[in-house]
């Protein structure tokens, strides 16, 4: 369980209070500093993600998670929106899940998504969403970006024609492995992930070719070279035992 | 009861997903006594028929003869069914579109071609450009069907899986409007 307060103290002068609110018309209880999303998850309750990962920092980058809660217009990304007592949140009104199928098709009209080439073809966490929202086409425009492949890196590369923005990748460099090689450049759709100061990855001086980055990766975008079509799996097991093993509470990446 | 009228066709398209529906195997035996196949690769017909029930459209818009045959496809079809990646998402032929068309050419007929062929219009190999004759010519974009006409039915996959097409054509011969969530995804 993730621990999204500043302080990890817990004493009698700083108690970690417990409230109870409603998911989906059931009553649910939880500690003041659980997301909603992790409230959710604990009593079986399914909201989709995509820049979420157990053992790294919450993000909130791909607004899969909102929820609708009573008497707030907006939706909430329930990865960083806290329960307050008796919220109402509803996980999957006809307008939340309108909304979520309209962010993945945004999502797959901004790159060049050619699922039957990629090497995460069938282990892509993006295709299993479609799958999972009914989203069988794109109702949107495909944008077709000019957008670059890096291969500089002995191990590894990135195709940002498959990124999704979600910044995991940022997120278990800086957070787990401390290199912090990985960022981020540009604003809105013409964001891009960069190694050091947008520099080939094969000439980073920080990056110590780890590979967690690629192995948090949701989608084809990070991969091992030498894999072909359908070939790069992932194995995400390591990220909770390693925090578990350092101890580590904090992760929070933006402090 | 009449049979129902089917079509199926491809535009810019590898044929692989006609292939996947060649795998439906012995269920084509069934199929065969509930439909007549007007037109496609399997007919010997050049003429596509003015009145379709249901029309399988494979392949992505990628030439001017695919705008104009998909409208056309899409006035004399009561049913159009977009079949496949290329039709659904303009997949793999999409890929050219980061690209001129001027350049695309270039690369696939003269750079990446063997000076040592002959060639029958009497240019040499690696030099001179293409100019469109009797071929129709590349739209600058290939686009996914539903960006032209309304699609009925989406089919994804790279290829539909055998029995999603199987299902897909079952429901529609049973009048009934297919579910495909959960059948075939993206890049199947």
């Amino acid at each position: 369980m993730k621990d999204h307060s500043r302080t990890n103290v817990r004493s009698d002068l700083n108690p970690s209070r417990l409230l109870t609110f409603r998911i989906d018309d059931r009553d649910v209880s939880a500690h003041e500093n659980e997301s909603i999303l992790t409230v959710a998850r604990q009593n079986g309750i399914t909201i989709p993600t995509l820049c979420h990962l157990d053992g790294l920092s919450e993000r909130g980058a791909c607004r899969l998670c909102i929820v609708e809660i009573k008497g707030i217009n907006k939706l909430l990304p329930a990865c960083v929106t806290f329960p307050r007592q008796d919220m109402e949140v509803i996980t999957a009104s006809e307008r939340v899940v309108g909304y979520r199928k309209k962010i993945l098709e945004l999502l797959f009209t901004e790159r060049n998504h050619v699922c039957a080439v990629c090497v995460s073809n069938g282990h892509c966490e993006l295709q299993n969403l479609a799958v999972e929202l009914g989203v069988s086409h794109v109702r949107y425009p495909y944008l077709y970006p000019h957008l670059a492949v890096d291969a500089s890196h002995s191990r590894f590369s990135v195709d940002h024609n498959r990124c999704v923005l979600c910044l995991r990748c940022v997120r278990v460099c800086d957070e787990i492995e401390g290199a912090h090689t990985w960022d981020i450049m540009g604003r809105g759709i013409t964001s891009q992930v960069i190694t050091d100061l947008n520099q080939p990855w094969g000439s980073s001086e920080t990056c110590t070719g780890c590979g967690k980055c690629v192995q948090v990766c949701p989608t084809g975008a990070l991969s091992e070279k030498g894999k072909s079509v359908a070939e790069m799996i992932k194995r995400r097991q390591f990220l909770p035992y390693l925090q578990m093993m350092r101890g580590r509470q904090d992760t929070s990446w933006t402090k | 009861m009449d049979k129902i009228a089917l079509a199926t066709t491809w535009l810019d398209s590898c044929s692989g997903c006609h292939m996947s529906l060649l795998d439906i195997d012995e269920a084509l035996i069934g199929l065969a006594a509930q439909v007549e196949i007007l037109f496609g690769p399997l007919v010997d017909n050049k003429i596509f028929p003015d009145h379709v029930d249901v029309t399988l459209v494979e392949g992505a818009v990628g030439s001017e003869a695919d705008k104009k045959n998909i409208l056309m496809i899409r006035e004399r079809s009561r049913i159009l069914v977009s079949f496949g990646d290329c039709a659904v998402t303009a997949n793999v032929p999409g890929m050219r579109n980061r690209h001129a068309v001027a350049d695309v050419l270039a690369r696939a007929y003269i750079e990446n071609a063997d000076p040592a062929a002959p060639l029958s219009c009497g240019a040499q190999a690696g030099k001179g450009s293409i100019e469109f004759q009797v071929v129709p010519a590349l739209c600058s974009k290939v686009r996914p069907v539903h960006e032209f006409v309304p699609v009925d039915v989406f089919l994804p996959g790279c290829p539909p899986p055998p029995e999603a097409i199987l299902y897909l054509l079952s429901e529609l011969l049973a009048g009934r409007s297919p579910d495909m969530s959960g059948k075939t995804r993206f890049g199947a």
